[in-house]
């Protein structure tokens, strides 16, 4: 039980002393202006990377993610701007879309047996291509609709501001928690990436519990895609290039496995937050080069599969090679009926 | 409750201190020098694009000028991001050099909301123009004149000069200009005519493929001319000459557009004829409007910046110049 919960404790370290090594050096760090931009700016990649969780947490990996969400802007740009559909209609359509491309990725994984890694690279050529062919430049969106949608914030008493899209992020969060330690879904996708076989014999759909987790996974990337769209006001074929590789580095941030069946999509918040500081802190300093964001990710990446590696390794060797396939599902199941 | 009174007063002098911060960075407003300046880059995705960012750098030292630099690394968001931060942080001015020209108005709003002046350079955006001060940018037009101008007075003892044209990216802004501006200049000299156009679009590669199926589809004999939209394009087309057993600069006159260091090489091989400047030299025109409107100036919409030309007796300073500093 307490080695699930160390890499979040980690993560949550981590974060707290990032952010305080920012407010000692930047005074603003501490003003709602600047947590308002945290939750604004890292909202696509926040909704982004709960979907993200639970494909890693099933034991799969989805690389559509940026792809998908390119593919909804430019695909919400032109329904509104050229095939005058109403915002509402379009956003529908398009999360409609997402998900049945989900599904179809999911089946391709379960049926064929194909490994999810090449099989959502297929979906991640595709959904380019496709936005691609749809427009090859940036496509402005401008509705009086999404335009009051844009000006709807709650504003801080600083002036800090609490965006909508910010607003969707913790809704997306929130429900993302609920789904993960209170339902059966939740449940099924901990059990199955514990243990493919084990879940199977213990009576796990495992079926549908994929082609479902894929299915919410380009879901939430469609709706990173909106949220994009809403943020830039356009859509731009070549937008939320290696998103899905920004996703995958705050899941792990975040205390999941990478071998699946451990995860907590809290954590993924903070590894998305994480991400937020050292962009802000960089540009703050304005001097460090902004690669530097990059070098720190990948560094914490780093420390986390170390510190994955050991946690897994000392399980491995107490219980799960004595009775195999069977101590994880169980252990797992056991996490999921206390959130973090 | 006392607790409560502590953390009141606590936080009481927070603000006043917060606000005397204000007050002393906006007494700094009028003085031009210790401007604080958020300068949010596309990326360094073109060995232009890094001279431009070490000129905004080196302009802004000479100013006097804490230039807060970001690196967009070509994506959108971050660019965003980085205005955000820059608000968030009270800079004096921001100035954005836009990776696209879409999605830039809530952020220009949420700045303009802030009263933080943000200055467009480069490219444009589409945002309302009431959202930035001004815009600085390169005249792709006047470099395309400079272009046709020169080849005019290099040709002037020519009863005819039949140009062939390496055209940038189809339906981008600097090869549309570009091809205008040129144009226009030649338009005054009936002797010059461009006999073909084709893109290249801006690379080594397809400007020389280009260049390949105009000396194959022609005989090169005819061709007195040619004018490329960049120079990566020009340096394809030299190659292709010579592998035709042409001798560029000589048979075959050359102007194009960057003045990039390889190209400054070709003009002291004696490879090309000349070129015109791309001026990254943008900061000191843009430094000044910013300090110009603090002070309280009404801005042009759009303020451009001179173009230099380089020939084969003044590329080897330039580079000189260039790679000694």
């Amino acid at each position: 039980m307490r080695s699930r919960i160390l890499p979040l404790i980690a993560t949550l370290a981590v974060f707290v002393i990032l952010y305080l090594i920012g407010w000692q050096r930047f005074p603003a760090f501490g003003t709602t202006r600047v947590v308002g931009n945290f939750l604004t700016d890292k909202s696509f990649l926040g909704i982004a990377a709960v979907g993200m969780t639970f494909v890693i947490i099933a034991g799969g990996i989805d690389l559509s993610v940026g792809s998908v969400i390119a593919f909804t802007g430019v695909f919400c740009a032109l329904a509104i701007g050229q095939w005058g559909m109403h915002p509402l209609v379009a956003s529908g359509l398009i999360l409609l879309i997402g998900a049945a491309f989900g599904a179809a990725m999911g089946a391709v994984i379960y049926y064929f047996k194909i490994p999810a890694f090449i099989a959502t690279l297929a979906g991640m050529f595709l959904a380019r291509g496709g936005s691609f062919v749809l427009s090859q430049d940036s496509i402005p969106i401008d509705h009086p609709f999404v335009n009051d949608i844009s000006q709807i914030f709650y504003v801080f008493p600083d002036r800090g501001r609490f965006s909508f899209v910010a607003f969707i992020f913790v809704v997306v969060l929130v429900v993302g928690i609920i789904i993960a330690h209170y339902t059966r879904f939740g449940r099924n996708i901990y059990a199955m990436g514990g243990n493919n076989t084990a879940a199977l014999l213990l009576g796990v759909p495992v079926g549908r519990t994929t082609i479902g987790v894929y299915t919410l996974s380009s879901f939430l990337a469609a709706l990173a895609g909106i949220v994009y769209a809403l943020y830039t006001k356009s859509g731009y074929p070549r937008a939320a290039i290696g998103v899905e590789l920004d996703a995958i580095a705050a899941v792990v941030i975040g205390g999941t496995l990478l071998t699946g069946g451990v995860g907590f999509v809290a954590g993924t918040f903070l590894g998305v937050m994480i991400q937020g500081i050292i962009q802000t802190y960089v540009n703050f300093d304005g001097t460090l080069n902004s690669w530097w964001t990059k070098i720190v990710i990948g560094l914490l990446l780093f420390l986390f599969i170390i510190i994955q590696k050991v946690l897994t390794s000392y399980r491995g060797t107490l219980t799960f090679r004595l009775i195999p396939g069977l101590s994880r599902p169980a252990a797992a199941s056991g996490t999921s009926a206390s959130p973090p | 409750m006392r607790s409560h009174k502590l953390f009141l007063s606590a936080l009481l002098v927070l603000v006043l201190a917060f606000t005397s911060i204000l007050f002393v960075a906006h007494a700094q407003d009028s003085s031009g020098a210790g401007l604080t300046i958020g300068f949010a880059q596309t990326g360094s995705e073109s060995g232009w694009r890094t001279d431009f960012t070490n000129a905004m750098m080196s302009e802004a030292e000479a100013m006097g000028i804490n230039l807060l630099f970001s690196d967009g690394q070509q994506k959108q968001e971050n660019q965003i991001a980085a205005l955000r931060s820059f608000i968030a942080q009270g800079v004096d001015a921001i100035i954005l050099a836009p990776i696209v020209e879409t999605g830039w108005d809530d952020v220009l709003q949420e700045a303009a909301d802030a009263e933080i002046p943000v200055l467009i350079i480069d490219r444009g955006v589409t945002a309302d123009p009431s959202l930035y001060i001004t815009r600085v940018a390169s005249d792709f037009v006047y470099e395309g004149r400079l272009a046709g101008a020169w080849l005019a007075t290099a040709t002037a003892d020519r009863a005819s000069c039949n140009v062939v044209e390496l055209y940038g990216t189809v339906g981008s802004s600097p090869a549309i200009d570009r091809a205008t501006g040129f144009a226009d200049a030649i338009a005054l000299f009936p002797q010059i005519q461009i006999i073909a156009s084709q893109s290249g679009d801006f690379t080594r590669s397809g400007g020389k493929t280009v260049m390949e199926s105009f000396l194959s589809s022609m005989d090169p004999s005819t061709i007195c001319a040619v004018f490329a939209h960049n120079d990566d394009m020009l340096i394809g087309a030299i190659q292709a000459m010579e592998e035709a057993g042409i001798t560029p600069a000589v048979d075959i006159l050359t102007v194009s557009v960057d003045a990039t260091n390889d190209e400054l090489q070709m003009l002291i091989d004696g490879k090309a004829n000349a070129t015109v400047l791309l001026s990254p030299y943008m900061g000191g025109p843009a430094y000044q409007a910013i300090i110009d409107y603090l002070g309280g100036a009404e801005l042009p919409p759009l303020i451009m910046v001179p173009s230099a030309m380089y020939f084969q007796d003044t590329a080897a300073a330039e580079l000189a110049n260039r790679t000694g500093g």
